[in-house]
């Protein structure tokens, strides 16, 4: 049994309004001002998250990057887990957990009271599954990039209901077995990346904490641009997809070097640049380290290398089409 | 159109969008829907004429405008906005979401028929749908009384942190034009301090607000949220008489129109009670009836129920006649059915006549109503609603 790490974000055992905001325990630092650094993650350990999930490690070196003038919004989802029970929080930035299919609307409404007071400078993050992004969430999501809100919103994608035992989302890949897939997905992975490009939003990635490089620079470009700026990150599931407890930073990598999960930036929803450019294995490397594909025929393994092969095509058109003449 | 306290005429919504603009709120997510859309006109009008600064955000639905009212409110400022009917009901996860963070967040309803089938008539079966939900309900009369109600609104909500929903009938309200005495801002500021709380979602002293809680977190949390309803019938009070100190006009938790020495009395919500006025007067005045004791119990705070004004209004009546605008299927009127919970055990309670009247937008004229009075002194009373006509 973990301990939880009392961060000053904990507040009274009771979640009354009126306790709100407590001072820290006596004894718990305080986070004052400027960029984190190493000694003082703004996530704690001590969380909740499964042993070996990388979710938490994403997320930590995302907020090193943010600092603590940053507000999180995180709707029910593994990360509002691993944000922790009242009255633990594993997070030392404040947190505002709203309904599932309401992140990029709860993100609006702060963000805006944050502007009315001034506070034009603290980035108002979401940090949401791909049910809460792909799927339920989707409608409000692309009202905020319609309306172009200044918000920072991470999807944490694992491909699937996970929090609820793995059932299918939007995300999940093709031919993947799923609580409500037993015997395969029939239908594509939804190209979110893509749909948010076309609401021309200043800034739509890729990442992958398997390349913490090419990570942390593209949250240190979002974090500098001002508008709805969107990053996946694939989150590789131990149970959801048949993993070891250590093998989740392999497959993450594994997604990237088959071109299953290219990283790629798509800025005003017209300039795409590839990040990573070359493919050094084969799908089926990558489908065989997890167990949701275990069941795949070779034509379907067959199938799916195709879709990739379509898709990476599909990708490097774009990037000619924006190179400049 | 000017701020001063010349009386000037007005529709409801329109008295509503002065009555926001007025208690400037920083934060407006709206949604336009029929008939609700004027009050969001002239606040986005008012916005792009300079003269009321709030951040208007018009997302792609009203269960976004609420989702986006919450935390805008947790991060400590003034928020307002205003739906109708289906836009309510989409809003519904999020009314109980609003309540159980204790956001004090205003919201005009004008109240309209619920589909299917689609209409667009009076009716409160929107709003009375969400009495669990946790949020303060007034219903209102007029135009003025709207624009009175949506500020004092304000200072309910922040003193006692639960949301207040203001209710107006659609289009016998929200769109009749009345003289509207509209407050100078200086009065409005004067009696509505900026809101300020103590507790706020902030980066520099970190806490959170939604996380998961044990079984007894969550029974103290809804004793906490029972007890901070408690305190609204006072608070409503006070905060009318303040308000009537300062503008004359007042208007009660609950309204007896000439309920003294009345053995019969209709007791109803919002636009009704105007009609109700004009059948007691006539039942009131001598000659051919020869001045039957009649009055109009008319009820503005719905919730909380102020249980005990209205067992202290009614003592000694003989007969109680419930116009309700609304329909619950299988329980009928829902007003009837909270004042008979209300009475219930009163020594000598008065006998309660339930009628669904105006369902569905159906014109009830003073004639009616009249009629109904009779129709109630000569039956005795049923536990279920009929329907009248």
């Amino acid at each position: 049994m973990q301990t939880i790490t009392l961060a000053p974000s904990a507040t009274d055992e009771c979640p009354q309004a009126d306790d709100l905001r407590r001072p820290p325990p006596a004894g718990v630092e305080q986070t004052s001002g400027g960029r984190a650094h190493a000694q003082e993650p703004l996530l704690c350990s001590g969380h909740a998250a499964c042993p070996g999930c990388v979710e938490p490690l994403t997320v930590r070196h995302i907020l090193d990057v943010l600092g603590p003038d940053t507000m999180a919004v995180i709707p029910p989802s593994c990360m509002a887990i691993i944000a922790g029970p009242q009255p633990f929080s594993s997070l030392r930035i404040p947190v505002y957990q709203p309904t599932l299919e309401a992140s990029a609307a709860a993100a609006t409404g702060l963000r805006r009271a944050l502007d009315a007071k001034g506070q034009r400078d603290t980035q108002v993050i979401v940090l949401a599954g791909d049910g809460g992004t792909y799927d339920i969430g989707f409608q409000c999501l692309s009202s905020a990039a319609e309306r172009n809100e200044n918000i920072l919103y991470f999807c944490l994608d694992n491909e699937g209901y996970m929090n609820t035992g793995a059932q299918k989302s939007s995300s999940t890949p093709h031919y993947a077995r799923t609580g409500s897939t037993p015997a395969g997905k029939t239908s594509r992975k939804k190209n979110l990346l893509e749909i948010m490009a076309a609401h021309g939003i200043p800034y739509a990635a890729s990442a992958s904490i398997g390349h913490l490089a090419d990570l942390q620079r593209k949250v240190e470009k979002a974090k500098a641009l001002r508008g709805l700026r969107l990053i996946t990150l694939l989150i590789p599931c131990l149970d959801g997809w048949g993993l070891p407890d250590d093998a989740a930073l392999g497959t993450a990598r594994a997604a990237v070097e088959c071109g299953a999960y290219p990283l790629y930036e798509i800025e005003d929803g017209v300039r795409y640049t590839l990040n990573h450019t070359q493919r050094t294995r084969p799908v089926a490397d990558y489908l065989a380290l997890q167990r949701r594909y275990r069941h795949l025929s070779a034509d379907q393994t067959l199938a799916l290398q195709c879709e990739v092969d379509e898709g990476w095509a599909r990708l490097l058109q774009r990037v000619a089409a924006s190179a400049p003449a | 159109m000017t701020a001063d306290d010349r009386p000037v005429l007005l529709t409801g919504n329109h008295a509503v969008a002065w009555a926001a603009r007025l208690a400037r709120p920083q934060v407006v997510p709206v949604y336009p829907i029929t008939p609700q859309t004027p009050v969001l006109e002239l606040l986005t009008d008012f916005q792009a004429e300079g003269c009321f600064d709030a951040e208007i955000i018009t997302p792609e639905s009203e269960h976004s405008v609420m989702s986006a009212c919450i935390p805008a409110s947790l991060a400590g400022v003034r928020v307002f906005t205003a739906t109708a009917s289906q836009g309510l009901l989409l809003m519904h996860e999020l009314l109980h979401y609003a309540a159980g963070a204790r956001t004090p967040i205003v919201m005009a309803n004008v109240n309209r028929t619920v589909a299917s089938p689609w209409a667009f008539w009076p009716d409160q079966t929107d709003s009375l749908a969400q009495r669990d939900t946790g949020w303060v309900q007034f219903y209102v009369e007029s135009a003025q009384e709207a624009l009175d109600t949506v500020i004092q609104a304000f200072r309910i909500a922040e003193q006692v942190l639960l949301p207040v929903m203001v209710n107006l009938d659609a289009f016998y309200v929200s769109h009749a034009l009345e003289p509207v005495s509209v407050p100078a801002q200086a009065l409005v500021d004067a009696y509505l301090p900026p809101f300020n709380p103590a507790q706020r979602l902030d980066t520099v002293q970190p806490s959170s607000w939604g996380n998961v809680v044990t079984p007894d977190m969550f029974n103290r949390h809804r004793q906490a949220l029972e007890a901070a309803m408690g305190g609204v019938p006072a608070l409503a009070a006070e905060a009318d008489r303040d308000w009537g100190e300062r503008t004359g006009r007042s208007w009660g938790v609950i309204e007896r129109y000439r309920c003294d020495g009345a053995a019969t009395v209709i007791v109803s919500m919002g636009s009704l009670c105007g009609t109700a006025r004009e059948a007691v007067d006539a039942l009131r005045a001598t000659g051919e009836g020869a001045g039957q004791a009649v009055g109009l119990l008319k009820l503005r705070l719905f919730r909380p129920l102020p249980a005990a004004a209205l067992r202290a209004a009614l003592t000694g009546v003989a007969d109680v006649i419930v116009l309700d605008r609304n329909h619950s299927p299988g329980c009928g009127g829902v007003l009837h059915q909270e004042l008979r919970a209300a009475l219930y055990g009163m020594p000598d309670a008065p006998r309660i006549h339930g009628y669904l009247a105006g369902v569905g937008g159906i014109n009830v004229s003073p004639e009616r109503i009249t009629a109904f009075v009779q129709r109630a002194q000569s039956e005795a009373p049923q536990p279920h609603s009929e329907w009248v006509r």
